[in-house]
């Protein structure tokens, strides 16, 4: 089976859809020819040829439109956000219109589009290249909202998007493109290569949205992450010298509900980790979801690790960035708790 | 630096006519009938931009069909065109009043610019996609669409195609090539320019029509649509309806003071023509040209459609608080039905009799349609089931849903 980082595992999901389906296109900011600033739609259009995989103006308003009325007429578009800091021109696009019109038609038309967008920091890109908008998206009836953390699941949660009727957001978070970067940025970066979940196999499969993937089992706490945290809180967890069970939640709409609250109930402690501002975060709703479902079996205080209420700092990155001492720290807080 | 300059100063346009003042349009120049060339229809945009500062006019003051753009119609086509417009317009009456009956919530009239998607209404085909806004309502109504299921939709009651979800008069309905209406505004005109990418990326046959108003093209979407239509040279029609009025800002605050809407077009390198709203069979032969140019592979065409918005923007509007209260009286451009009206009287296809009749006739289908929405009920009285409130959020309800549904009881 190849081995494949994530960029090429996301490329090979494209590869085989649009190898098996015509109504597959892809276009974005300088993903056509190019092959995207990060190399996703890499030699798509010199294989698919030109109107498969191609330039868009600088305008993810207009972006997001288009693909929204080619979903209408029947194709999947899949469009590439080029930031996921540059996607607010398309907000009203992908609120208003791409989540709202199955609903607001009556089932009659639908946008089976998916909205890709690399996504998160810690590649010292600032305010516009490291945001992590996912909150904005999961509050919204009739997204689905997806955050891959691997090349396996990368690839075949990308396929599963594209194949859903439904407008997905999908978050790839650039720090883990190339290596499962645990957060200590100071020590040497590992690659993808030998990794277990970079084996991608070649050709379709899908990986089910709504399925959390259960990274580390574990008795003491349960550590709730997605994207570049899971393999942060992999690395408090080892740091911390707790046998942390790490669940990487995959999809957050919809979400595994079942797979977060079995996994509280049995260690009766819960870190919730995310990139994003602390304040309306995902890991707000989070928290209120195990409080609801779990509470009877609680044994200590929820506790959040997240990105500051702040802007995205560019030479505070390692300070605004939950790195596993300040996962470590939590952990430890809900074991004393 | 100078300092004997004059300080600068802000300028905020400011209509000609408020309440009280007598309406004046003398600064608007309709051109002659019959005066402005019909380019080929494969004509380059540069070779045509003063179709942008003109106005197609067909029909002349004594109702006679003048020069090139007259599009030939058959007496059959042009007693249509009529009836549907006063079908319209008898159904807005009586929409209009079911309001202030309390029947419905809301409601909107299309009074004075019926001719528009009366005739663009038969040049599309109901395989292309119209993506309108919430003022072409005779897009349906001329291609026969029951007028029961559009007060299904305004009283949201239990028989309402979409089921409840919408305000009065967002209709939608793919099998009519009507697009789902967001109250949004703009935002259809570059899903339109998309959906006809996805036409050419078929090789398909169709194409797809959007509609906005003056003001609204200011938004940001517009200017997408534009760009998008012109780079990748979209087989889609781009009607601009300039009613002069944007609720209660007047086409100035868009930016029609400085240049005509369709010169917009202009900037994009787009075909451009502008033509009178109210003249039926100037809208008919110039979007007959736009949607030949997009069938034959040559992209997107804007059209200015310059008429004025009778009746108030909607049922929560008063226009005597900031237009003069009969300023549409002197309108230069007259009313769509008469005009036709005339034109048919002239050719000797019609007479005050037939139209008599017709508008009973109007009535009648009105009253019957209504009969039938009402006995199912008005607002209020009947209703979707509330289960189907958590339908349709996405294709399958995911857990949240289900339970949420578990929640409500139902």
């Amino acid at each position: 089976m190849p081995s494949m980082n994530m960029i090429q595992a996301l490329n090979s999901a494209l590869d085989a859809k649009m190898a098996e389906d015509p109504n597959v296109l892809s276009f974005g900011e300088d993903a056509g020819y190019f092959g995207g600033v990060f190399r996703v739609t890499d030699q798509l259009q010199q294989k698919y040829g030109l109107t498969r995989s191609f330039d868009a103006p600088i305008a993810e308003g207009g972006i997001a439109a288009a693909g929204i009325g080619m979903a209408v007429y029947g194709l999947r578009p899949v469009i590439e956000m080029q930031f996921a800091d540059y996607i607010y021109p398309a907000y009203d696009q992908i609120v208003s219109e791409a989540a709202k019109i199955r609903y607001r038609s009556g089932g009659e038309f639908t946008v089976p589009i998916t909205i890709r967008s690399p996504y998160g920091g810690g590649i010292f890109g600032g305010q516009t290249h490291s945001q992590s908008p996912e909150s904005l998206f999961t509050h919204i009836a009739g997204l689905k909202v997806v955050i891959p953390s691997n090349p396996y699941d990368a690839k075949g949660l990308l396929i599963a998007s594209i194949e859903d009727d439904d407008p997905v957001v999908f978050f790839e978070p650039k720090r883990l493109y190339n290596g499962p970067f645990d957060g200590w940025h100071d020590r040497p970066v590992s690659p993808w290569a030998g990794h277990p979940l970079a084996d991608v196999p070649e050709g379709r499969y899908a990986e089910p949205l709504g399925k959390a993937r259960l990274m580390r089992e574990g008795a003491d706490v349960t550590l709730l992450a997605y994207g570049t945290m899971v393999w942060v809180s992999l690395a408090a967890a080892e740091h911390a010298g707790v046998d942390a069970e790490v669940i990487d939640l995959r999809t957050l709409v919809p979400l595994d509900i079942d797979a977060i609250v079995e996994s509280v109930k049995k260690t009766g402690r819960c870190v919730i980790v995310h990139e994003a501002p602390r304040t309306s975060g995902f890991g707000a709703e989070l928290s209120a979801l195990v409080q609801e479902h779990c509470f009877h079996h609680l044994e200590a205080p929820i506790e959040r690790v997240t990105g500051w209420d702040t802007p995205y700092p560019h030479a505070f990155e390692w300070e605004y960035f939950p790195g596993p001492k300040r996962v470590a720290e939590a952990i430890k807080r809900a074991m004393e708790g | 630096m100078k300092k004997n300059r004059t300080p600068l100063s802000l300028r905020v346009p400011e209509p000609v006519c408020r309440p009280g003042d007598k309406p004046d349009f003398s600064s608007i120049d309709v051109g002659q009938a019959g005066a402005v060339a019909r380019p080929d229809v494969t004509a380059t945009p540069a070779s045509m931009r003063d179709m942008a500062f003109q106005l197609i006019r067909v029909l002349d003051d004594e109702g006679r069909a003048q020069g090139p753009w007259d599009p030939k119609l058959t007496p059959d086509q042009l007693r249509k065109g009529l009836t549907d417009m006063i079908l319209v317009r008898t159904f807005d009456d009586r929409m209009h009043r079911a309001h202030r009956q309390g029947k419905t919530s809301f409601y909107m009239k299309c009074t004075g610019e019926e001719a528009i998607a009366c005739a663009q209404g038969q040049v599309f085909s109901r395989e292309d996609m119209g993506f309108p806004t919430y003022r072409q309502q005779g897009l349906l109504i001329s291609r026969g669409y029951p007028l029961a299921a559009m007060m299904n939709q305004i009283y949201s009651n239990a028989a309402d195609p979409i089921k409840g979800r919408q305000l009065p008069i967002m209709y939608s309905d793919k099998a009519y090539g009507f697009f789902t209406i967001s109250g949004n505004l703009g935002t259809q005109y570059p899903q339109a320019v998309g959906w006809a990418m996805a036409s050419a990326y078929k090789g398909d046959d169709k194409i797809a029509a959007a509609w906005i108003g003056d003001g609204a093209t200011a938004e940001g979407d517009f200017h997408n649509a534009l760009t998008f239509a012109a780079v990748y040279r979209a087989p889609v029609v781009l009607n601009i309806v300039n009613n002069q009025w944007a609720i209660s800002s007047f086409m100035g605050i868009a930016g029609g003071l400085e240049t005509t809407f369709a010169s917009k077009a202009i900037g994009y390198g787009l075909p451009s023509l502008r033509v009178d709203g109210n003249d039926f069979l100037a809208v008919w032969a110039a979007t007959e040209w736009a949607a030949e140019r997009a069938r034959s592979n040559l992209g997107a065409t804007v059209i200015e459609l310059f008429t004025y918005r009778a009746a108030q923007h909607s049922t929560s509007d008063d226009p005597s608080r900031y237009r003069p209260g009969d300023e549409y009286d002197h309108w230069p451009l007259g009313d769509p039905i008469q005009r036709l009206k005339q034109h048919l009287i002239a050719l000797g296809e019609w007479d005050e009799e037939r139209h008599a009749a017709a508008e009973k006739d109007a009535v009648e289908q009105v009253r019957a349609a209504g009969k039938e929405a009402e006995a199912i009920g008005t607002i209020g009285q009947s209703r979707p089931s509330v289960k189907t409130m958590f339908e349709d959020v996405y294709k399958e309800p995911d857990w949240r849903l289900i339970r949420q549904r578990q929640e409500v009881g139902v």
